[in-house]
């Protein structure tokens, strides 16, 4: 019974970083309609921008939440007015392929000057150690990583679906031209919600460098499993996406513990099994 | 008229026979077959690559009139394709000798092509046993290392060293599989105990549930039968959990000098480990590895996997060079190889057993402490060394029907 308390646990962390990331996915999708593939290399762009940041300029782990997220959401803001701005109107298919082949890109250029096995990070000293709960001993860093990525994902829901600007956000996806017509700056509001978008993936990548190496495969190894967190929850739906990513995170973790070998497709039968009984996602309406 | 025809044609054709064999067949191609881009790409890949370029350079053969060409792909760490990529080098691209091809699963599928077509395949990268146990075939020479031989090195010092009860992490395919097997083996000959196991999917990012049951377990050791990219998150992932702190002792039964410049000194430092190569152990390792280096994009140093490819292509070309010419009977080149004993500057001097075993000492290090490192990879403690005719499988075990009992 102890072991299993520490695996919902252990799956509660991990489903943190699925909540997170398949929430950047959800926004995007959810206001600008695009399937982001380059996901995964953002969230990777993330760690290695906290490495960047401490081996290069003696920036640390506090600073780097904040500053990796700008950073690659600029980059990302600057994607998607160079290139995914072209493609609205058109069909999901030619998203997905340009972001797919942006991630492909910037894996191979990072790739090609780090390797693979990835370059170390440390904990910070002030989450360093842990504390041991009687049925499992939590390093403080994981359960720091549960609680921050819980606030952020809420902040994030009450932004998009309780203020005016989310209200905004939400009427120009609906109708653009309307929107327009009361004077307010669609194509900017798009631009910066893409880039708060990819700003969480980073933001998953920089809380999870010191977890895993930093790797220039680590978003490719994770973006599938976001997109099933996504199909899942329901295609562009905030909280859907959050709830989900949580609790895939707890069933996968209870798989790693029942059958440890199944724990790499267990997300993918769910994924069938959901698609099968309810298309739209537990969460998601009717298109 | 048309028996007339014929016996031209067959004139011509004797003719040719006959001049095809008495000019030498001098060329040979070279391919290398490994993981570019995969999570094994810093142990073999393009650092495999380089190593063959060098053999090649180093081995003089062109001034004696040779054409050798040099290739390599990609297989993904996917059997299917590599044994695609390897049906159309040896149909269509006329390759002679396969190297590298780390990956157990991988190997083990192109040992089976390899056999059939006659080619030769020095496997200077996967770990699993089997290639010179039940599945030798008389084209494979196995170089490097393989999960007998860290079992018997690693696990032995462990157990003696009071590590008696064992809980292994094992990657979910041959490799991990084998190199369990293996170990586990070694262990209760010793003494040891296993009391359990938990199987993880082959590149996993998340360890911590397979921490905690071999946390749960007690288990003195926690041996992690796995590799690369899953060994050094397993590493990192385990001091978070307090597994060192907490009084158990991991065991690295495949750790390679990339995974422990990944970790770094600070995370890495103690652990025990086995390879059969070291950039820094003598003069002439120390010379071809900074060669090595300077030519790497990353600058990295040489790991045993991209040295074996130097090594074993030294020993291909000095056979090659005996013979004269004609390498394309891959049978034949191999006994040929197993007839002459080894001598290049990496692995020093050994021999190759009848079910392609390459014999060389293997090396038991412990990684230093950052304090005691004298600069960037110098990562190494020698602390023990088994002599290669005690270091593999006796063949007096072996299940090989190449060896004759």
């Amino acid at each position: 019974m102890q072991a299993l308390y520490a695996q919902l646990l252990v799956g509660l962390i991990n489903g943190s970083f699925y909540a997170l990331l398949s929430l950047g996915l959800a926004v995007i999708f959810g206001m600008l309609n695009i399937i982001n593939f380059a996901h995964g290399a953002l969230y990777m762009m993330g760690a290695f921008c906290a490495y960047f940041l401490l081996n290069l300029a003696g920036i640390g782990y506090w600073p780097a939440l904040i500053i990796a997220p700008i950073v690659v959401g600029i980059f990302g803001m600057i994607l998607e007015r160079t290139m995914l701005q072209w493609l609205s109107g058109l069909d999901h298919l030619y998203g997905l392929l340009l972001t797919f082949g942006i991630a492909l890109i910037v894996q191979g250029v990072f790739q090609n000057y780090f390797g693979s096995s990835g370059l170390p990070y440390a904990i910070p000293d002030e989450l360093k150690g842990g504390m041991n709960l009687g049925f499992m001993f939590l390093p403080i860093y994981r359960g720091w990583v549960v609680v921050f990525s819980l606030i952020v994902c809420l902040a994030t829901w009450y932004l998009i679906e309780k203020t005016r600007l989310g209200a905004n956000l939400r009427a120009a996806t609906e109708n653009p031209t309307l929107v327009r017509a009361f004077g307010i700056n669609v194509p900017r509001m798009i631009t910066l919600t893409y880039g708060l978008g990819v700003g969480l993936a980073a933001l998953a990548g920089v809380l999870s460098a010191p977890i895993n190496q930093v790797r220039p495969l680590m978003g490719a190894d994770l973006i599938i499993v976001v997109f099933a967190v996504v199909v899942i929850g329901g295609m562009g739906s905030i909280m859907g996406s959050i709830i989900t990513g949580f609790s895939l995170g707890v069933i996968e973790g209870l798989t790693k513990y029942f059958y440890p070998e199944a724990s790499n497709t267990v997300v993918f039968v769910l994924m069938v099994l959901v698609l099968l009984v309810k298309p739209t996602g537990l969460t998601g309406r009717a298109a | 008229m048309k028996q007339k025809i014929s016996a031209l044609l067959f004139g011509t054709a004797l003719t040719l026979a006959a001049s095809g064999a008495l000019a030498q067949d001098k060329t040979v191609k070279v391919g290398v077959l490994t993981d570019n881009s995969g999570l094994y790409s810093d142990l073999g890949g393009a650092g495999s690559t380089l190593a063959a370029q060098m053999a090649i350079e180093d081995s003089g053969l062109a001034a004696k009139g040779w054409k050798i060409d040099l290739i390599s792909a990609d297989h993904q760490n996917k059997p299917d394709i590599a044994t695609t990529i390897a049906r159309q080098w040896i149909d269509v691209e006329k390759v002679d000798i396969f190297m590298d091809v780390l990956n157990s699963g991988v190997a083990l599928a192109v040992n089976n092509l390899v056999k059939e077509k006659n080619a030769v395949m020095i496997n200077t990268g996967a770990a699993t046993s089997d290639l010179t146990n039940a599945q030798c075939s008389p084209n494979t020479i196995h170089w490097v290392y393989d999960t007998y031989m860290l079992a018997n090195s690693t696990g032995q010092a462990l157990v003696k060293s009071g590590g008696d009860t064992w809980y292994f992490l094992t990657a979910d395919y041959a490799f991990g599989h084998a190199l369990e097997r293996d170990t586990a083996a070694v262990v209760t000959k010793s003494g040891g105990k296993v009391i359990g196991n938990v199987r993880h999917p082959l590149n996993s990012s998340d360890f911590s549930s397979f921490l905690l049951q071999a946390q749960a377990s007690k288990a003195k050791i926690v041996g992690m039968a796995n590799a690369g990219g899953d060994t050094t998150n397993t590493i990192k992932q385990a001091s978070e959990f307090g597994i060192v702190a907490g009084g158990q002792k991991l065991a690295g039964l495949l750790l390679f000098i990339t995974d422990v410049h990944s970790l770094g000194l600070k995370v890495a430092q103690g652990l025990n480990f086995t390879e059969t190569f070291y950039w820094d152990l003598n003069d002439d390792t120390r010379a071809f590895s900074k060669r090595f280096s300077e030519r790497m994009k990353n600058k990295a140093m040489p790991s045993m996997v991209q040295a074996g490819v130097y090594s074993g292509l030294v020993h291909y070309f000095k056979t090659l060079d005996a013979m004269g010419g004609n390498p394309h009977d891959g049978i034949k080149v191999v006994e040929k190889m197993k007839a002459a004993p080894t001598d290049d500057p990496l692995f020093g001097k050994g021999t190759i057993r009848a079910d392609g075993r390459k014999l060389h000492p293997a090396y038991l290090f412990e990684v230093k402490k950052p304090a005691e490192s004298k600069g960037p990879w110098d990562y190494y403690k020698l602390i023990g060394t088994t002599p290669g005719d005690q270091a593999f499988r006796p063949l007096s075990e072996s299940a090989c029907p190449l060896v004759k009992k």
